[in-house]
């Protein structure tokens, strides 16, 4: 079991370093969409600041949306997911693999540089580790919640779009409690713990539910 | 290991494929199964592997323990499930970690298949007759009893249409089952034919009228 885990997430992870793979690209999505904000709204440092959080958290769901179709059309097309049909572990267990492979390759780095972003919404110190933090604990939430969308569309040509449709509305929670999360520990009555926690838990059932949920819609494609 | 099919039905997206299909397999045997295009050849494989869900009928296996179907098949179908970016190396070893039950290394296997020098290659890079074959190679990394192929030959030059001939009977022998389905002869001796037919129109008719 240990073993076909392992076996694939370093495939996935392998696939998502090479030429082609999704790995560099939702950060660079990231990136732009972070970098678009100011020309859109303009140089007022305070209003950026203030929706900083709120920018970035933004710009992680639609940066998360990048490739997650990808996850398991690509085997669908090309006989993998037979094979995985074949092994001893359960496709529960595969799926789990998969997500956790394409959060390492999109959701981690994203968390990860944001400090880093939130110098272009010139957030101050404080606020950019909270929403790191933020991000590295919502941000599973999005990648399984996806997942499920992923699953439903892996054998729709051009699935894409619809897998935005139905899966960003379920993302709103995660969004809300994010940012919530974010902006409490600049101030304000909430402490910070309190959104964090719901955050956490929502990134848990998530894992559990789009687990569950994306080897059902997988098992019976047609 | 012993395979038994009954009376096994296939539709897809509403319209009946094939009805009433049994067959059964010991150990050692091979199944060649033929149809014109679109009779279900590969809707039966697919099933077989637990890919798509019978419609009627009951698929068994025996002699192997608390074994699943799924955990004794090896399926080799016209979607290779090689990924193009790794190579045929890291592709097999990726096989045989998924599948378990490790046999050959995969220098060993592509060896048999005539392509070692396509060890550390990219399989983007190979021609649609290497890939089959580093396809076929992952028969050979775990060993499983059951070999589904879908058209195995497709594409193959005669020298591997002869090593993957080689193969088969070298499983046979070792108490394996084949089951393929092709329009051709692959070089099974003592094989026994499976043809897929039209269903009955009438029998076709009853069941467009359910399902409406």
């Amino acid at each position: 079991m240990i073993r076909v885990f392992a076996a694939l997430v370093r495939r996935d992870v392998r696939l998502a370093s090479r030429v082609g793979g999704s790995g560099a690209l939702s950060l660079v999505f990231f990136l732009m969409i972070v970098a678009l904000v100011p020309f859109a709204l303009g140089p007022d440092l305070n209003l950026l600041s203030r929706i900083g959080p709120s920018i970035l958290w933004l710009s992680a769901v639609l940066a998360t949306l990048i490739g997650l179709d990808r996850i398991f059309q690509a085997d669908e097309e090309d006989g993998s997911l037979d094979l995985m049909t074949a092994s001893p572990a359960p496709l529960e267990l595969v799926v789990l693999a998969k997500v956790l492979a394409h959060w390492l390759t999109t959701g981690l780095p994203l968390a990860l540089a944001s400090p880093l972003f939130g110098l272009l919404v010139a957030l101050s110190p404080t606020a950019m580790g909270a929403t790191a933090l933020t991000l590295l604990i919502g941000t599973p939430a999005l990648t399984f919640i996806g997942a499920v969308g992923a699953a439903l569309t892996a054998s729709i040509r051009r699935g894409g779009l619809i897998l935005a449709i139905v899966v960003l509305p379920l993302m709103i929670p995660t969004l809300i409690f994010g940012v919530s999360a974010a902006e409490s520990a600049l101030g304000g009555t909430v402490p910070f713990a309190t959104p964090l926690t719901i955050l956490g838990a929502l990134s848990l059932i998530a894992a559990v539910v789009g687990t569950l949920a994306s080897a059902a819609a997988l098992r019976w494609s047609e | 290991m012993r395979l038994i099919v009954e009376n096994l039905a296939c539709r897809r997206s509403g319209r009946r494929i094939f009805a009433g299909l049994g067959f059964a397999l010991g150990a050692g045997e091979a199944l060649m199964v033929t149809g014109r295009n679109g009779a279900g050849k590969s809707s039966l494989l697919a099933m077989l592997a637990g890919r798509l869900k019978p419609d009627a009928g009951a698929i068994r296996i025996e002699e192997v323990g608390d074994a699943t179907l799924a955990e004794c098949l090896h399926v080799v179908g016209h979607r290779d499930g090689l990924k193009s970016a790794l190579t045929a190396e890291e592709n097999l070893l990726f096989a045989r970690d998924l599948l378990g039950a490790p046999a050959a290394c995969p220098r060993d296997a592509l060896e048999a298949m005539g392509l070692v020098h396509a060890l550390r290659l990219p399989v983007g890079y190979l021609s649609a007759g290497q890939r089959r074959r580093v396809a076929l190679a992952r028969l050979l990394v775990c060993h499983r009893p059951l070999w589904l192929l879908d058209e195995p030959t497709a594409a193959l030059d005669t020298a591997s249409q002869g090593a993957l001939a080689g193969l088969m009977a070298r499983h046979r022998a070792e108490g394996g089952l084949v089951i393929a389905a092709t329009h051709m002869p692959i070089g099974l001796d003592d094989v026994r034919e499976l043809r897929i037919g039209l269903p009955s129109p009438a029998e076709d008719a009853v069941q467009a009228e359910d399902w409406t």
